[in-house]
């Protein structure tokens, strides 16, 4: 049988406030136990929570950037469990009226282009953190992550495999860092993702029973656990099996889900409004001076790209993966260099060098002016574009600007037709093998006199015009 | 003058002109609560050192003149406040053994306006109660007769003004919870507007019915205690932002700007019907009846009016601060203060028996109401039914006060009853509540003040409930009425 | 608290005897919800509470009083009409994006059951 996959993603992005959603202590990473847990985060008794407005306003710049509905009023409710890193027996959540509702966002994949809706977006705080090592045989509970502020990302279940899952993951990775609501460190847990996944015979359109798979910290994780899950449910049903709704955990380490058990005792998390916290109103000028504010989004760049610069979707799609590098391919183009020479450069040598050297492109030693810099000698012919990667490797080993090491090094590609001709004649004349077996038939022999030119020039001669001189000269 | 018989503004005169010292005014309160307080069992907490301490400082803010009106005035903090360096308990066992490490925003306000903390009065546990018997600390005694309860949860404040161990003293009015006792000790009490006093520091019972106000006397010494506990705070967001008012503004001035002799003309007073049935005790509706005949010849013109939901008010109350409740009392988990079980197996059965031993019966019974109404598939026939009941009472108040000032009927059905009379039954416990559940249930503020003495020479309270902020001239009409009674001025004998 | 006879004694008060006995039908002939040992026993847990049978089956019928009292609001009808969460018909303040709070965990901890090393500690949580 033909099984379809059908995946929902759920993610919590922690915002990137300076305090806590609900009180004044700080947000950093990596502090001493508790040494960033106030009266508010431990639940003293008597402390009550107010509602951090930076929180608000970036999840109001998540709704407008997916085009989703800012609602104006929402409501924080309570999630009652008991948990020893949840300090007050309760989670503050927004439910039946979060603050976002709605919303896509289009994602590509090898497929081509593809819209995914989102169900909602809501504010909440995150818990402690419970550690197992052993003390005495009990766990240590460290209350520094507790009120961190939280969006949770609900999409609707519009994926249908595990690629476009991660593309989807991806995709939103990039917007929230690109609006500067997340600094989507997966590593500190800035950013974490949980996936719903059932699956169902293709064509038949009620869904299957899902199962939700937690601690997806990374986006190779996220697209092994949806393809383990997916095989284990259809292993399942194949043997005559039932999926049970339940929620899974990722084991990296073994590459499969397993069943959380603790999780399986029946929850009945009594919600309600929070007495403590009225109702959010969010006043249409505080939206609006939020939608002035807003940078050029990814798809719309994207778009822009392809219209007006005739940059494939692909490429733009790769070239708006951070907002960094988008603002560096626009400054090499505005600097006056073609648009499709500046991506190929971007994403091709610019990309691979950083890559080997580990940085981000914000700290590229090759700025953005520098590199239009040199591509602009390979757009007057004053170099080739393979004399150009040499150019580029000394620029990124900080030797100076194209200009200065194209003089320094006498790497000024050779124009003068006379020149040229005079070694061309030369190569025949040491190469009468070769232009036998060219004669004869041999492709490859043409190749290797190209070759012996170029060598001669060192590389600087118009290899275009080598090409048609040498064909002249043979076939004559 | 004795002091324990004067008023706010007397003691305040008197530590002016230097005719007293605040050390010596507290040392007088603390010999009267170690005399007194192993009868009344008032207070959880005394320190007489701390607050001997705080005596010598208001004293010197006096010498030195920058001394406000209570500056030097001993205060006695129910103990559900925290106050830092205060063992605060909430008359609990589960926080028996808690010294909070920071002041809630009314005990910041007495201090600021230089009272000194007295100590921190017992109160049905987590102020669930209305007799003061479910306190982990033990019963509170009525100062009037010790067989009779004091009313509650804030009975120990109101027994410590009764018996003059404290001129004033602070509580917390969830469903009647300042009222009552006030009522039932023969002392004035006010609930103030919900969102006029910050709950910060108050330790949660049900957060949206929640209000700290004050205990005195008199309806006068309320109102210098409401200019200190009122106040914006911003840690509390239901804290209205609002200009400072004057509660002492209407003291002096006839309130409906009629004549000295009948200075409450042009006041109209609604009397609920609703208040007034056949469970209404004949004692103290003949107390009641006799309280309106004066507010009546002050000037004051009563009529009948309907509060038809209030019919409701227990039963949607018994849904909506349990469940609050339950979920407010989550954070006793053993976990990061109080009481832990000493001897437990798993993370689960650590918090199941550190609950089933920190948390008193009425307590646990709460939290399963809560818990349950709360529940999957209950939600909306009992939490939403429930707030909705509660608009249909806000909503007849707002009309009544489209037609009168102020409505006027007794605080609680009955006199204090016997100890132990009610324990067996919480329905009938619940029931003590009828008359002062609603005012909580609108947000409205409500007062209580003597109205003279029922069965058993124990007394009675005429409750005053007005439109929102209306506090000042609520207190003004108390203070009218107290100009030409005296109930107020009766002390319990042996006190 | 018996489930019927006792609660008779519920009489001294006009308003209950209106929401009790109005219809000529005693309010504990009601359709009021009545919890059963297991219901007690599962919202015990739910809240984190032990209870021992005999605590729970005290518990049943004091609650079981409890919620027939509480069963006299479904004679009301309330259609249509905005359940009322707050007190005050106001919106929610928020605070500045500021760091207000310094480290006070020593403090905090001074009245904790146990820690160490900074941290809590509670019974092995398992995940």
């Amino acid at each position: 049988m033909k099984w379809e996959t059908v995946i929902g993603l759920e993610v919590h992005a922690q915002l990137s406030t300076r305090a806590k959603i609900f009180s004044g202590a700080p947000t950093a990473f990596g502090a001493a136990p508790n040494t960033q847990a106030c009266a508010v985060d431990i639940a003293l008794p008597g402390v009550l929570p107010v509602l951090n407005r930076g929180a608000v306003e970036r999840a109001i710049r998540f709704g407008l950037a997916i085009g989703a509905t800012v609602n104006r009023t929402s409501i924080f409710a309570r999630k009652n469990y008991f948990y020893p890193d949840l300090p007050k027996g309760y989670q503050i959540s927004q439910y039946e009226r979060p603050i976002v509702e709605g919303g896509a966002i289009r994602i590509v994949t090898g497929a081509g282009e593809k819209t995914i809706r989102l169900t909602r977006a809501h504010l909440e705080e995150d818990a402690g953190k419970s550690l197992h090592e052993d003390f005495h045989g009990m766990s240590g509970i460290d209350l520094n992550r507790a009120g961190t502020p939280l969006l949770e990302i609900v999409s609707e279940p519009d994926m249908r495999s595990a690629e476009e899952a991660v593309a989807y993951a991806r995709a939103l990775h990039t917007l929230v860092r690109w609006i500067d609501i997340c600094d989507g460190n997966m590593q500190e847990g800035s950013f974490r993702c949980d996936a719903n996944v059932s699956v169902r015979p293709a064509g038949v359109a009620a869904l299957g029973t899902r199962c939700e798979i937690k601690n997806l910290n990374s986006f190779r994780f996220l697209e092994r656990a949806i393809e383990h899950e997916v095989r284990r449910q259809i292993a399942v049903i194949e043997d005559g099996g039932r999926i049970v709704q339940e929620t899974r955990l990722y084991d990296p380490d073994r590459d499969e889900t397993r069943s959380m058990r603790s999780k399986e005792e029946a929850h009945d998390y009594r919600y309600f409004p929070d007495p403590d916290l009225l109702p959010l109103v969010v006043p249409a000028a505080w939206i609006e001076r939020v939608r002035a504010e807003l940078p050029e989004l990814p798809e719309a760049k994207r778009d822009r790209y392809v219209r007006e610069w005739g940059v494939t979707a692909y490429d733009a799609a790769t070239l708006t993966q951070s907002r960094e590098m988008a603002g560096y391919f626009e400054d090499v183009v505005a600097a006056g260099v073609e648009a499709k020479l500046a991506a190929n450069w971007v994403m091709g040598e610019l990309a691979a060098a950083l890559n080997r050297s580990g940085l981000e492109i914000g700290a590229s030693p090759v700025a953005s002016g520098a590199l239009a810099g040199l591509l602009a000698r390979i757009r007057d012919n004053t170099i080739s574009g393979k004399i150009a990667k040499e150019v580029f490797d000394a620029m990124w080993a900080g030797e100076g600007t194209a200009d200065e090491i194209i003089e320094r090094r006498g790497l000024r590609q050779i124009t003068d037709a006379a020149a040229i001709e005079k070694l061309v004649d030369e190569v025949l004349a040491a190469n009468p093998k070769s232009v036998e077996e060219y004669r004869a038939g041999k492709e490859k022999a043409f190749n290797a006199l190209v070759g012996q030119v170029m060598k001669a020039t060192k590389g600087k001669a118009n290899p275009a015009a080598v090409n048609e001189l040498l064909k002249r000269k043979l076939s004559g | 003058m004795s002091p324990e018989n004067a008023s706010l503004r007397e003691l305040s005169d008197a530590l002016a002109a230097g005719k007293l010292s605040s050390v010596e005014l507290t040392q007088a309160f603390l010999d009267r609560i170690a005399a007194a307080n192993p009868r009344l069992n008032a207070f959880i907490t005394v320190d007489p050192e701390a607050s001997l301490a705080e005596a010598r400082r208001a004293d010197e803010r006096r010498a030195s003149g920058t001394a406000g009106p209570l500056t030097g005035i001993p205060v006695a903090h129910k103990d559900i406040w925290c106050a830092r360096g205060w063992r605060t308990t909430c008359g609990s066992r589960m926080l028996a053994n808690f010294t909070s490490p920071y002041d809630a925003h009314v005990v910041e306000r007495f201090a600021a306006a230089g009272a000194v903390l007295l100590g921190k009065c017992n109160m049905d546990e987590f102020a669930m109660g209305s007799s003061n018997e479910t306190s982990w600390f033990g019963p509170v005694r009525n100062p009037w007769n010790p067989d009779f309860v004091p009313g509650g949860s804030s009975g120990g404040s109101a027994a410590a003004v009764a018996a003059r161990l404290a001129p004033a003293a602070t509580g917390t009015d969830t469903g009647g919870s300042i009222r009552q006792p006030a009522a039932l000790c023969g002392i004035s009490g006010l609930k103030p507007t919900y969102g006029i006093v910050s709950r910060y520091g108050m330790v949660a019972f049900a957060s949206s019915l929640d209000q700290g106000g004050p205990f005195a006397k008199s309806a006068a010494d309320l109102a210098l205690l409401l200019n200190v506990m009122a106040g914006f705070d911003a840690r509390d967001s239901t804290s209205l932002e609002r200009e400072p008012e004057d509660y002492t503004r209407c003291l002096a001035e006839p309130v409906a700007g009629a004549s000295a002799g009948r200075p409450l003309a042009g006041l109209r007073l609604g009397l609920p019907r609703q208040y007034f049935g056949e469970g209404l005790s004949p004692d103290v509706a003949r107390a009641v009846e006799a309280a309106l005949a004066e507010l009546r010849a002050l000037g004051a013109t009563t009529k009948a009016i309907d509060l038809p939901a209030s019919d409701l008010a227990v039963p949607a109350y018994y849904v909506i601060a349990p469940a609050e409740a339950s979920s407010n009392l989550s954070r006793f988990d053993g976990v990061r203060y109080g009481h832990r079980a000493a001897e437990y197996g798993d993370l689960i059965d650590m918090y199941c028996r550190t609950r089933a031993e920190g948390f008193g019966a009425e307590v646990k019974r709460r939290i399963l109401i809560g818990t349950y109404v709360l529940s999957h598939g209950y939600y909306d026939a009992y939490y939403l039914k429930a707030q909705r009941i509660r608009r249909l009472i806000a909503d007849d108040f707002a009309r009544a006060f489209g037609e009168v000032d102020m409505i006027a009927g007794p605080t609680s059905p009955t006199v204090a009853f016997r100890l132990g009379a009610k324990t067996a039954d919480p329905v009938q416990m619940y029931l003590n509540d009828i008359y002062t559940i609603p005012a909580n249930l609108a947000g409205l503020p409500g007062l209580s003040i003597p109205a003279g003495f029922g069965e058993g020479g124990l007394p009675v309270g005429l409750q005053l409930v007005g439109n929102y902020f209306d506090e000042a001239r609520m207190l003004g009409v108390g203070h009218q009425f107290q100009r030409v009674t005296d109930w107020h001025e009766r002390v319990p004998p042996g006190y | 608290m018996s489930p019927s006879g006792e609660r008779c004694k519920i009489t001294y008060n006009t308003a209950f005897k209106r929401v009790f006995y109005e219809g000529k039908r005693p309010f504990f002939e009601t359709n009021a919800l009545s919890l059963s040992l297991d219901e007690v026993k599962r919202i015990a847990l739910l809240a984190r509470i032990a209870v021992s049978d005999g605590e729970a089956a005290a518990a049943r019928d004091q609650l079981n009083g409890i919620f027939a009292m509480i069963e006299a609001m479904q004679r009301v009808d309330t259609a249509g009409v905005e359940p009322m969460a707050h007190a005050q018909e106001v919106t929610l303040r928020m605070r500045e994006d500021e760091v207000t709070e310094a480290d006070q965990h020593a403090l905090f901890q001074s009245v904790a059951p146990q820690v160490q090393d900074g941290l809590y500690l509670v019974p092995k949580v398992i995940e």
